[in-house]
C-alpha cells in the first residue's frame, strides 16, 4: 500500500460565531480502507464532513485526493471528484420514488426527457453488484430504515463515487440493521470504494474499521488501529475523562399508581389504528422506558397522552383521575411535564427571550400568570433559578432562546419542566444531539427526580439510555406493546430482536400480562 | 444590547423609506419629471396645519386597520379581508344608528358596538372555515370582502336606503343621517386649548381618542395578558404553543373574531365625524392600506401608529403634486415599495440581530465554562 | 427564524400539529372523472329542463366559460411552478395585474402577439421580485405576495397615468384599444370549422338547436368549447400536458420538484436550489401575466383598472383543489369559469345554478350520510335545503349577488371539496443554504 491516500486533509480549520469548529485537522485514508473518525457530540465530526463533501468551506486548510489538492466549493464539485455523502438525517423526497430519489441531480436523458428505463436498469445492475436491493418504483415513504440507508448508499454509488462518507449510519438501526450495514460496506471495500464513517459507539468502531481517527473540541487527538486500543481508551481519548454511563441504582418504585393506560387505542386520520390496545401503567419513583424503532407509534403514544391526539378507545387516568377526554392545557396544569422530542419543534419559541420560554407549557399556572395577566417578574425570577439551578450557560434570561447551544436549551427545557412540580414527566429522546457534558447532567436530573417520586415515561432511540435509566421496559412495534423486559438483564441484541419483530421466536423474558 | 435592539429595528424602516424615495426619485426623472421639485413640494405642503389635520383624521382608520390585520399576523394568520368587514360593519352600523335615537353616551357607543359585532360575525366566517374544513384565510377573507361588496350593495339598495325626497333624484344611494346624538363632536376645541390655529373647514375627527384608547389595549392584550402570550406563542412556533396547552382551533376562531370587531370600528371615524351616515361614497381600500401598515409597524402599536401616519402623509401630500403636473401615482410605488422594501429589511436587522445574540451568548458560556479538558491521554 | 409560511391548505386543520399536510394523493382515476364529467352536464340538463333557461348549457355559455377559465388556469399552472419549488404564491394577484398592463400596453403599440409577450414578462418581472425577497432574503412569502399585490397594483396605476394619457383614448383606469386581434379557429366536423377553405358541417351546433334532453347540451358544450375560439386560447390548454411533461418527465422538473419537497436533499446532490427556486417563481409570475395579457387581449380588448377581480387568488383556489396537480387545475378553473360565465350570460342561468347547488348539496349530504358521517351530512342537508327554498321562492337572483358567484363558488369547493390533498412536503418553508443536518 504505497499508493497515495484517497483523501488527505492537512490543516482544516472552520470557525463559527463563537466556536471554533474545526481546529487544524489533519489525517489521511487510504484507499479501500474502512476508516472510523470518531468523537463526542460537538467534536466537530459533522462539520469536517460537511467540508469535505463540499457543503462548507474551511477558513484555512487543503484536501487532497489521491494527492492531488482539490478545491470543492459545493456538493456538484465534490461529486464530480468522486466524494459521496449518506447523512444522518435520511435526505429523501418521501413523494419521490426510489429511483427518482437516486437519479437526482445527475439524470439520464434521452432528447429531452428522462430516461427512466435505464435509469431503472442501472439501478437494478447496482443493487445486484453490490447486494444492496430496493425496488427502484417504490414511493420513498413506504421504506423501512434500513431500507431509506440502502437507497442512501445507492445515490453515492450511482454518481459513481470512490469515496463513500456516512456520517453516524447506525444512529437509526437497530443492532441486526447494523451488522447488515457493515456486512453492506465491506461489499464496498471489496470493489475498491474507501469508506469513512463517523460513530461515537465504540465497540462497532473498534469490530469494523481498519483505521480510527479520534476528534476532540474541533482538533484531531489521534488516528490509531482498532488493534492497538481498547474501547475504554478510545472512549478516554475521546472525551478527555471518563465517559458518562446513564445507570440508576437502587429501586425508588412505589406501589401508587401515577399514570395508568387501559387499552388505548389511537387511529389517525384516515381511520388505521395507529396504537392498539396499548395498556401499562407508571408508578410513583418508577421509570417505563418504551423502546422501538423510529415510527412504531411512539409520537402518537406521546401526542395521546399529552392531549395533543385524540384516544378513540380505551381510557387514561392520571393520579386517579379519567384523562381521556381532556385538552392539553389541563392536563398540564394536573402535572403532566413534557421533554420534547425535537426541542425547536415543541419545545422552544426560539426568538424570544428566555423568561417566555420557561413560561410555556406552564402558561396558566403561578408563578407566571396572576388573574388574566402574565406575571412577568414571577417568570424571571423562577428563569433565574432555573438557569442557576440546572447550569444553563448564558449571559442573562432576556437573551433569545436560539443564541444558546443546543446542550443549554435542553437543561432550560428540562429545567423548567422539572421546576413546574410534576407528577408524571414525559421525556422523549432527552438527550438527542446534545454534547457529552449536557448528556450527564440531564440523566442525573432524571434519576433525582425519579428518587424524588416522579413518574418518568421513557421514549429513546438510545437502547444504552433505556436500559440505564429503566425500570420497567417495554417494546412497541406496529402499534402495540410486544413485550415486557427486565432492564436489569436484556442486552441492547436482545432489544435489538424485539424491536424488529425477530424476538417472537424466542419466549419474551416475562409474559405479557 | 437593548438600545442596540432598538436601533436596529429603526433602521429598518428607514432605510426602507429611504431607498423608497432614492428609486421613486430614478423613476421620476426617468420618465421626465423633476424628483426634488415632487418631494420638495409634497414637503412643504405635508406640514402645513390643514395638513397635517387631514392626515391625522386619514391616519386613525388606517392605524384601526393596521391593527386588525396586525393582531393575526401576530399568530401568523393573515385577515386579508378588513375591506369586507369594515365596510359592511359601517353599512348596518349606519343603518342601526339612524334607526334608534338615544342620548350620545348611548348612541355612539351603541353604533360602534353594533359595527364591531358586524365585523367580527363576517371574520367569524373565514376562521369558521379554517378550523372546520381547513380552508386558507388568505382566499376565503379575499373573496369575502367580493362577496361582503355585494351583500352591502344588496342591503343598502334593498334595506337601508333613504327615499329620495320629492323630485330629487339621489345618484348616490345612501342610509339615513344618524340624529344629532349619533355624530361625534371634533376636537378642534382641544387643538384650540394648546394653541394651535385651526384652518377653516379643517376638522380633527373625536374618533382619534377612541383609536388611541384602542392601541393602549391592544398592547396590554398581547404584551401583557395570558391570552397574548398564548397568541404570540402560537405565531412563533405553532407546534410548541399546541404542546403548551394552546388550543389552536379556538385561538384561530377569537383572533380572527377580534381582528374582525377591530375591523368594524374602521370606517367609524369617517361616518361619526364626517359623512354621519353610510353612502356608496364611502372611502374604499383601507383594508389593503392596513396590511401595509402594519407590515411597516412590525405589528406593535406604536409602530402601526408610525406606519399609519407615514402612509396618510404620503396620501395627502401626494395631492399637490398634480398642481406641479406630476403624476401623483407614484406615490402608490412608493408605498408598494415602502412596504416591500421594509420587510425585506426587517428580515436582513433580524439576522444581524441574531448573529449578534448568538455570538455574545456563545462568548458568554465559554467564559462560564470550566477549566479547559486534560490533556489527550497516548494511546 | 422566520416563522413558516402556512401551506395553504391543512388536511386535518388545526388537530395536533396545525400546519399538518394530508394523507396520500388521490386523484381521481381517469375513469372517476369521466363519471362525474356526465354526472354534472346531466345534473346541468335537469336544472337547464326544469327551468327552462337555455343559457344553463348553451354554446355561448361554454365558449364563455372557456374564456373566463383561461386566465384562472393560467394562474393555477403559475401557482403550481412556485409552489412545486416551495414558494408561495399569494402574489399571482399582483404579477397578472402586471401581465393585464403590459399587455395591454404592447397590444396597443405594436399588437396582440406582442402583448402576450409583454404581459408575460411584466408578470416574470413581479415573480423575480417575489423570488427575491423570498428565496434570498428570506421574507414570510405571504407577506412578500400581499406586498407584491399591492404593489402590482401602484405600478399599474403609476404606469397609466403615464402612458394612457387623455389624448390616447385612455386613462388612468384604462387604456386605448388593442391593435388588431389573435386569430380564432373551429374544429371541423365538430363545430363547423373551415377544412382549406371549405366549411364543415357544424353537428354540435345542430344538436344544439334540437333542444333534445342532455343531447343538446351535450351538444352544447362541444359546440361552445371547440368553436371559435382564440389561438391564444389553445395555446393556453395546451399549456397543460406540457407542464405534466415539464414538471415529472424532464430534468428540469425533477429539479424543480426535488426543490419543493426536499431542498436539503436536493442540495446535497448538487442541485441549485436557490436557482430552481427562483426560475419557478419566475415562472409561475410570467404565467400569472400570461393570465393578465388574455383578459386583456381576448377578454376585454382594453386594460381596465381592477379587471382581475381576484382571478389570481381564484386560480389559487383552483391549485388547492387541483392538488397541485395540472389537471386538476384545470377541473378548477373549468368550474370557476363557468360560474363565472352564467352569472355573466344571464340572471336566470344563475338563478337555475341555484337549483343545481341545492342538488348537488343533498347528493353530496346522501353520499355522506352512507358513509357515515352525520355532521357533515347534516350541514350538506341544511346547506342544500337552504338553496332549494330560496330557488323555490324566488324568480331571479338579487342583482348584487350574481357579481360574486365565482367568488362564492370559490368558498363553497374549497370548504366542500375532501381535503384529501398533498402540497409539496416543504411548502412555504424558509430554506438557507448550507443548513444541512
Amino acid at each position: 500500500m504505497s499508493a497515495a491516500p484517497a483523501i488527505e486533509l492537512i490543516g482544516i480549520t472552520k470557525r463559527f460565531p463563537g466556536v471554533v469548529a474545526n481546529d487544524d485537522i489533519t489525517f489521511s485514508v487510504m484507499p479501500a480502507e474502512i476508516h472510523a473518525l470518531v468523537g463526542e457530540n460537538g467534536a466537530g465530526k459533522s462539520t469536517l464532513m460537511k467540508i469535505i463533501y463540499g457543503m462548507q468551506r474551511p477558513d484555512a486548510g487543503e484536501i487532497r485526493l489521491d494527492g492531488k489538492t482539490v478545491n470543492l466549493r459545493s456538493p456538484k464539485d465534490a461529486i464530480a471528484a468522486g466524494i459521496g455523502m449518506v447523512h444522518q438525517h435520511f435526505m429523501l423526497a418521501d413523494n419521490f420514488t426510489v429511483l427518482e430519489n437516486i437519479v437526482l441531480g445527475s439524470e439520464p436523458v434521452r432528447g429531452l426527457t428522462l430516461d427512466l428505463a435505464g435509469a431503472r436498469q442501472r439501478i437494478r445492475e447496482l443493487g445486484s453488484t453490490y447486494g444492496l436491493h430496493v425496488e427502484p418504483d417504490r414511493l420513498a415513504e413506504t421504506l423501512e430504515v434500513g431500507e431509506r440507508q440502502r437507497v442512501e448508499i445507492l445515490k453515492v454509488l450511482y454518481r459513481g463515487a470512490k469515496i463513500l462518507i456516512l456520517d453516524e449510519p447506525t444512529a437509526v438501526l437497530v443492532p441486526q440493521e447494523v451488522e447488515e450495514l457493515f456486512r453492506n460496506l465491506r461489499g464496498l471495500k471489496a470493489e475498491g470504494v474507501t469508506v469513512i464513517f463517523i460513530s461515537h459507539k465504540l465497540d462497532e468502531v473498534l469490530d469494523n474499521a481498519d483505521t480510527v481517527t479520534v476528534l476532540r473540541a474541533g482538533r484531531t487527538i489521534t488516528t490509531v488501529k482498532p488493534a492497538d486500543v481498547t474501547a475504554h481508551q478510545l472512549a478516554e481519548l475521546m472525551v478527555g475523562s471518563e465517559l458518562p454511563k446513564p445507570d440508576t441504582q437502587e429501586s425508588t418504585v412505589t406501589d401508587v399508581v401515577e399514570l395508568d393506560l387501559d387499552h388505548v387505542e389511537v387511529t389517525s386520520a384516515d381511520g388505521r389504528p395507529v396504537l392498539h390496545d396499548v395498556s401499562f401503567q407508571v408508578h410513583r419513583g418508577e421509570v417505563v422506558g418504551i423502546a422501538g424503532v423510529l415510527g412504531n407509534g411512539q409520537s402518537e403514544l406521546i401526542e395521546a397522552l399529552m392531549g395533543l391526539r385524540p384516544v378513540t378507545a380505551g381510557k387514561v387516568t392520571l393520579h386517579g383521575q379519567d384523562i381521556t377526554q381532556w385538552e392539553t392545557r389541563p392536563r398540564r396544569e394536573a402535572g403532566v411535564a413534557y421533554i420534547p422530542e425535537d426541542r425547536h419543534r415543541q419545545g422552544l419559541l426560539l426568538p424570544s427571550p428566555l423568561w417566555e420560554n420557561v413560561m410555556l407549557g406552564h402558561q396558566s399556572q403561578p408563578p407566571f400568570e396572576r388573574s388574566i395577566w402574565i406575571d412577568q417578574h414571577g417568570a424571571v425570577e423562577r428563569t433565574n433559578e432555573v438557569v442557576a439551578k440546572y447550569d444553563v450557560r448564558t449571559p442573562g434570561v432576556d437573551v433569545s432562546a436560539y443564541a444558546l447551544s443546543g446542550g443549554n436549551q435542553q437543561k432550560l427545557i428540562v429545567g423548567r419542566e422539572m421546576m413546574s412540580n410534576p407528577v408524571l414527566l414525559i421525556a422523549a429522546h432527552p438527550t438527542r444531539g446534545i454534547d457529552v457534558g449536557a448528556q450527564a447532567a440531564v440523566w442525573e436530573q432524571l434519576k433525582e427526580a425519579r428518587r424524588r417520586g416522579l413518574a418518568v415515561l421513557l421514549i429513546s432511540a438510545d437502547l444504552e439510555e433505556l436500559i440505564g435509566l429503566s425500570d420497567t421496559l417495554w417494546v412497541i412495534l406496529r402499534g402495540q406493546l410486544v413485550a415486557r423486559l427486565d432492564p436489569a438483564t436484556v442486552t441492547p441484541v436482545e432489544l435489538g430482536s424485539y424491536m424488529t419483530g425477530a424476538g417472537d421466536e424466542h419466549a419474551p423474558l416475562e409474559a405479557l400480562p | 444590547m437593548k438600545l442596540r435592539r432598538f436601533l436596529l429595528t429603526v433602521a429598518a424602516p428607514v432605510s426602507a423609506i429611504v431607498f423608497a424615495i432614492v428609486l421613486c426619485s430614478v423613476i421620476l426623472e426617468a420618465a421626465g419629471y423633476p424628483a426634488f421639485t415632487a418631494f420638495h413640494s409634497m414637503w412643504t405642503y405635508g406640514n402645513k396645519t390643514s395638513s397635517l389635520i387631514s392626515i391625522a383624521d386619514r391616519a386613525v382608520p388606517y392605524y384601526l386597520s393596521g391593527l386588525a390585520v396586525a393582531i393575526g399576523f401576530k399568530m401568523n394568520l393573515f385577515n386579508i379581508g378588513v375591506e369586507g368587514q369594515y365596510r359592511l360593519a359601517a353599512l348596518v352600523a349606519a343603518a342601526a344608528g339612524a334607526a334608534v335615537t338615544m342620548p350620545a353616551f348611548l348612541e355612539i357607543p351603541f353604533i360602534m358596538l353594533v359595527a364591531m359585532l358586524v365585523g367580527a360575525t363576517w371574520a367569524f366566517i373565514p376562521a369558521a372555515l379554517k378550523v372546520a374544513r381547513g380552508v386558507h384565510e388568505v382566499i376565503s377573507t379575499i373573496m369575502l370582502n367580493t362577496i361582503a361588496t355585494g351583500v352591502s350593495a344588496y342591503l343598502l339598495a334593498t334595506y337601508f336606503q333613504e327615499k329620495a325626497k320629492g323630485k330629487n333624484i339621489d345618484l348616490v344611494p345612501k342610509t339615513k343621517a344618524l340624529p344629532k346624538s349619533g355624530q361625534m363632536p371634533a376636537l378642534n376645541r382641544l387643538l384650540r386649548a394648546i394653541g394651535i390655529h385651526i384652518p377653516v373647514g379643517s376638522d380633527l375627527y373625536g374618533f382619534l381618542v377612541v383609536a388611541v384608547l384602542i392601541g393602549i389595549g391592544y398592547y396590554l392584550l398581547i404584551w401583557r395578558t395570558a391570552f397574548g402570550y398564548d397568541l404570540r406563542a402560537s405565531g412563533v412556533n405553532p407546534f410548541a404553543a399546541v404542546a403548551s396547552g394552546v388550543n389552536p382551533k379556538a385561538m384561530v376562531i377569537k383572533v380572527m373574531v377580534i381582528s374582525g370587531a377591530i375591523a368594524g370600528l374602521v370606517g367609524m371615524s369617517d361616518m361619526l365625524g364626517f359623512f354621519h351616515r353610510y353612502t356608496t361614497d364611502f372611502p374604499t381600500g383601507i383594508g389593503f392600506t392596513g396590511i401595509g401598515v402594519a407590515l411597516l409597524g412590525r405589528n406593535h402599536p406604536v409602530g402601526v401608529a408610525v406606519g399609519a401616519f407615514i402612509f396618510a402623509y404620503l396620501d395627502r401630500s401626494a395631492q399637490i403634486l398634480d398642481l406641479n403636473g406630476i403624476p401623483r401615482e407614484i406615490v402608490t410605488i412608493m408605498q408598494g415599495v415602502i412596504l416591500l422594501s421594509v420587510v425585506v429589511a426587517y428580515e436582513v436587522v433580524r439576522r444581524i440581530g441574531q448573529a449578534q445574540e448568538t455570538k455574545a451568548a456563545a462568548e458568554a458560556a465559554t467564559r462560564l465554562e470550566g477549566p479547559a479538558p486534560r490533556e489527550p491521554v497516548p494511546a | 427564524m422566520t416563522a413558516p409560511a402556512t401551506p395553504l391548505v391543512s388536511g386535518e386543520s388545526g388537530g395536533p400539529r396545525p400546519e399538518l399536510i394530508g394523507g396520500t394523493a388521490r386523484l381521481p382515476g381517469k375513469s372517476k372523472f369521466v363519471v362525474a364529467a356526465v354526472l354534472i352536464l346531466f345534473l346541468l340538463s335537469v336544472a337547464r329542463a326544469t327551468t327552462n333557461s337555455p343559457d344553463v348549457t348553451s354554446s355561448g355559455t361554454f365558449g364563455a366559460a372557456l374564456r373566463l377559465a383561461i386566465p384562472i388556469l393560467l394562474a393555477g399552472l403559475g401557482g403550481i411552478y412556485a409552489e412545486r419549488c416551495g414558494i408561495v404564491n399569494i402574489g399571482l394577484e399582483g404579477m397578472m395585474i402586471m401581465g393585464t398592463w403590459f399587455g395591454a400596453w404592447a397590444g396597443w403599440q405594436y399588437g396582440p402577439w406582442w402583448g402576450v409577450l409583454a404581459g408575460v414578462l411584466g408578470g416574470a418581472a413581479g415573480g423575480l421580485i417575489h423570488a427575491i425577497a423570498t428565496v434570498t432574503f428570506d421574507v414570510n412569502h405571504i407577506v412578500s405576495g400581499v406586498a407584491i399585490n399591492i404593489l402590482g397594483a401602484g405600478v399599474a396605476r403609476f404606469l397609466s397615468s403615464l402612458v394612457f394619457t387623455p389624448d390616447t383614448g385612455g386613462g388612468i383606469t384604462q387604456s386605448p384599444g388593442i391593435q388588431g386581434h389573435i386569430g380564432k379557429f373551429s374544429l371541423p366536423f365538430v363545430a363547423g370549422g373551415r377544412i382549406l377553405g371549405w366549411r364543415s358541417p357544424d353537428v354540435s351546433g345542430w344538436l344544439e338547436r334540437r333542444r333534445w334532453f342532455f343531447l343538446s347540451d351535450l351538444g352544447g358544450m362541444a359546440k361552445g368549447l371547440t368553436g371559435d375560439i382564440s389561438l391564444l386560447t389553445i395555446l393556453s390548454v395546451a399549456l397543460i400536458p406540457l407542464s405534466v411533461w415539464v414538471l415529472w418527465r424532464t430534468r428540469f422538473g425533477l429539479r424543480l420538484r426535488s426543490v419543493g419537497e426536499n431542498p436539503s436533499a436536493a442540495e446535497s446532490l448538487g442541485v441549485p436550489v436557490y436557482t430552481m427556486k427562483y426560475i419557478g417563481v419566475i415562472i409561475s409570475g410570467g404565467l400569472a401575466g400570461l393570465g393578465g395579457a388574455f383578459l386583456v387581449l381576448i377578454s376585454s380588448g382594453i386594460y381596465k383598472e381592477g379587471q382581475t377581480n381576484g382571478r389570481g387568488f381564484i386560480g389559487l383556489a383552483a391549485m388547492i383543489f387541483g392538488n397541485w396537480m395540472p389537471s386538476g387545475v384545470a377541473v378548477g378553473a373549468g368550474l370557476f369559469g363557468f360560474a363565472d360565465a352564467l352569472q355573466l350570460r344571464s340572471n336566470k342561468a344563475v338563478h337555475a345554478l341555484l337549483l343545481m347547488v341545492a342538488i348537488g348539496l343533498l347528493l353530496l349530504s346522501v353520499l355522506w350520510a352512507l358513509r357515515r358521517k352525520p355532521i357533515r351530512a347534516a350541514v350538506c342537508a341544511v346547506l342544500g335545503s337552504g338553496f332549494l327554498i330560496w330557488f323555490l321562492t324566488s324568480n331571479r337572483v338579487p342583482e348584487q349577488f350574481v357579481g360574486f358567484t365565482p367568488h362564492l363558488v370559490t368558498v363553497l369547493v374549497l370548504a366542500l371539496a375532501t381535503q384529501r390533498l398533498r402540497p409539496p412536503a416543504a411548502d412555504g418553508l424558509p430554506y438557507r443554504k448550507g443548513q444541512v443536518q
